[in-house]
């Protein structure tokens, strides 16, 4: 039995791993057709990760209203929001818009979510300048270059900071094509560095935590 | 009425519930933020649906006659196993073929994509051939590809490289090296925070550009009264919350 609950596993990561690290070096239609088919069998398991990541934004919401725990009300609110947004996307086959005219599907997407995201995101600007004006003061060398390079770019991307500091735009792209280039390259090194070494020890068995605890 | 007039007014009250958050949290906000919630999650199942249960299964089951996709079916119903305490372990074949699989496929991609072609990029020709010009030694800051810009990169790579490299003592010229990364990771964090604030406002100007836009009257004004509805019901809830004794909750 510990051979079917932990050690199958284990030998399905290692020979999965393995046919897919060697897929890309076998330049063969097989090859290709093989990874074809594996992309679209990953877009299938993670259709179904999706069952098991919304059953359980019910149950936490279902018992919240079953409770009559503060704020029940507003769980109410998601149940109607999602049920209602799945009849209507369901009712429009999944389709935003047919023959250019908008479905009641496309009518929740336009007047609902894109408002409400939209405005989501909105307001961190608010709380990104109230952040700013806590932490930004130059209270060291360190902190001051990062207050310069955030006031160039921001004066680089709108008109009016181009027009009382011309070069701002030049410097802030020169910023972002060279300075900010470079960290983020060497950042994308080291952490890609760590996804490789990581890979090999799950291909290997050494990092097992992705099969969780319980019984053997 | 008009769909679109409709839209209008619950497009324009959900921007503006969400925006009284800015006084402080209250109802009206809760009340956009569940929707949110709700509705992001409504249209996720139902995109997710369309795609995969409608486009990757049933069409070329049924249509071509692709039965080896009942494999993947069978592998993701394995997950759904977690939730019979007794069959729980079932679920484990499943993150193992996924995780296995994304491993695999990681290894070579990422050492090409992301370690080899960003060292090649990193170390390039310092000196540049121009037609009638011959070789020559760039100063253009402006062009990314330019000399001194290479050398820029370079100094810029390899010290942030050096300054999480823990296994040496950042001491002596190492300690140099290092002060001169966390430069350039400063100079970094403050460009990629001016680059959000301005993507930030970008999006707040198109929700104001959208209220501006419903307060025409063709729409009924629906920015005009709604933001009215929005600060008396602020205030009357903040009223209601000060007589209100603050253990009664």
């Amino acid at each position: 039995m510990i051979f079917l609950r932990r050690q199958l596993p284990l030998l399905i990561t290692m020979i999965t791993g393995l046919i897919f690290a060697g897929q890309y070096y076998v330049p063969h239609p097989a090859s290709e057709q093989l990874l074809t088919s594996a992309t679209k069998w990953l877009q299938i398991i993670g259709g179904f990760a999706l069952v098991l990541g919304v059953t359980s934004l019910f149950q936490v919401h279902a018992a919240k209203i079953r409770r009559k725990e503060a704020g029940w009300g507003y769980s109410m609110v998601l149940y109607a929001g999602m049920l209602g947004t799945m009849a209507v996307g369901w009712w429009a086959n999944g389709k935003e818009s047919v023959e250019g005219v908008s479905t009641a599907f496309g009518w929740v997407y336009n007047f609902m979510m894109v408002p409400l995201q939209g405005t989501m995101f909105a307001i961190l600007a608010f709380f990104i300048a109230s952040a700013a004006y806590r932490s930004f003061r130059a209270r060291s060398r360190e902190a001051a270059v990062l207050l310069i390079a955030a006031v160039i770019v921001m004066m680089g991307r709108v008109p009016l900071g181009e027009y009382l500091v011309p070069v701002s735009g030049d410097i802030s792209q020169w910023i972002l094509n060279v300075l900010n280039a470079s960290v983020r390259r060497a950042i994308l090194i080291g952490v890609s560095l760590g996804a490789v070494a990581l890979s090999f020890k799950i291909i290997f068995g050494v990092e097992r935590s992705y099969l969780g605890g319980g019984k053997e | 009425m008009d769909a679109t007039i409709i839209g209008a007014w619950v497009a324009t009250g959900l921007t503006l519930f969400i925006f009284s958050f800015l006084y402080k949290d209250n109802p009206l906000f809760k009340l956009a933020e569940n929707l949110y919630v709700g509705v992001s999650v409504g249209y996720t199942i139902v995109k997710t649906y369309d795609t995969v249960i409608v486009h990757l299964i049933w069409k070329p089951i049924v249509e071509n006659q692709e039965w080896t996709l009942l494999i993947p079916v069978a592998i993701g119903l394995l997950m759904l196993t977690r939730y019979v305490p007794k069959a729980a372990w079932l679920s484990r074949y499943a993150f193992a073929f996924i995780v296995g699989v994304g491993a695999g496929l990681a290894i070579p991609r990422t050492v090409s994509s992301f370690i080899l072609k960003q060292i090649e990029d990193t170390i390039r020709p310092l000196l540049m051939l121009v037609p009638g010009e011959g070789v020559t030694f760039s100063w253009n800051l402006m062009n990314p590809a330019s000399s001194v810009n290479v050398i820029i990169v370079l100094i810029g790579v390899s010290s942030v490289l050096f300054y999480f490299f823990f296994s040496v003592e950042h001491s002596g010229p190492g300690k140099m090296v290092a002060r001169t990364g966390v430069m350039f990771l400063m100079i970094a964090f403050g460009a990629a925070f001016g680059y959000t604030v301005m993507a930030r406002m970008s999006l707040l100007i198109g929700r104001l550009t959208d209220l501006i836009e419903y307060s025409d009257p063709s729409y009924g004004r629906p920015t005009l009264w709604l933001t009215l509805v929005t600060i008396g019901t602020l205030i009357v809830l903040s009223r209601r919350s000060r007589s209100e004794p603050p253990d009664s909750h």
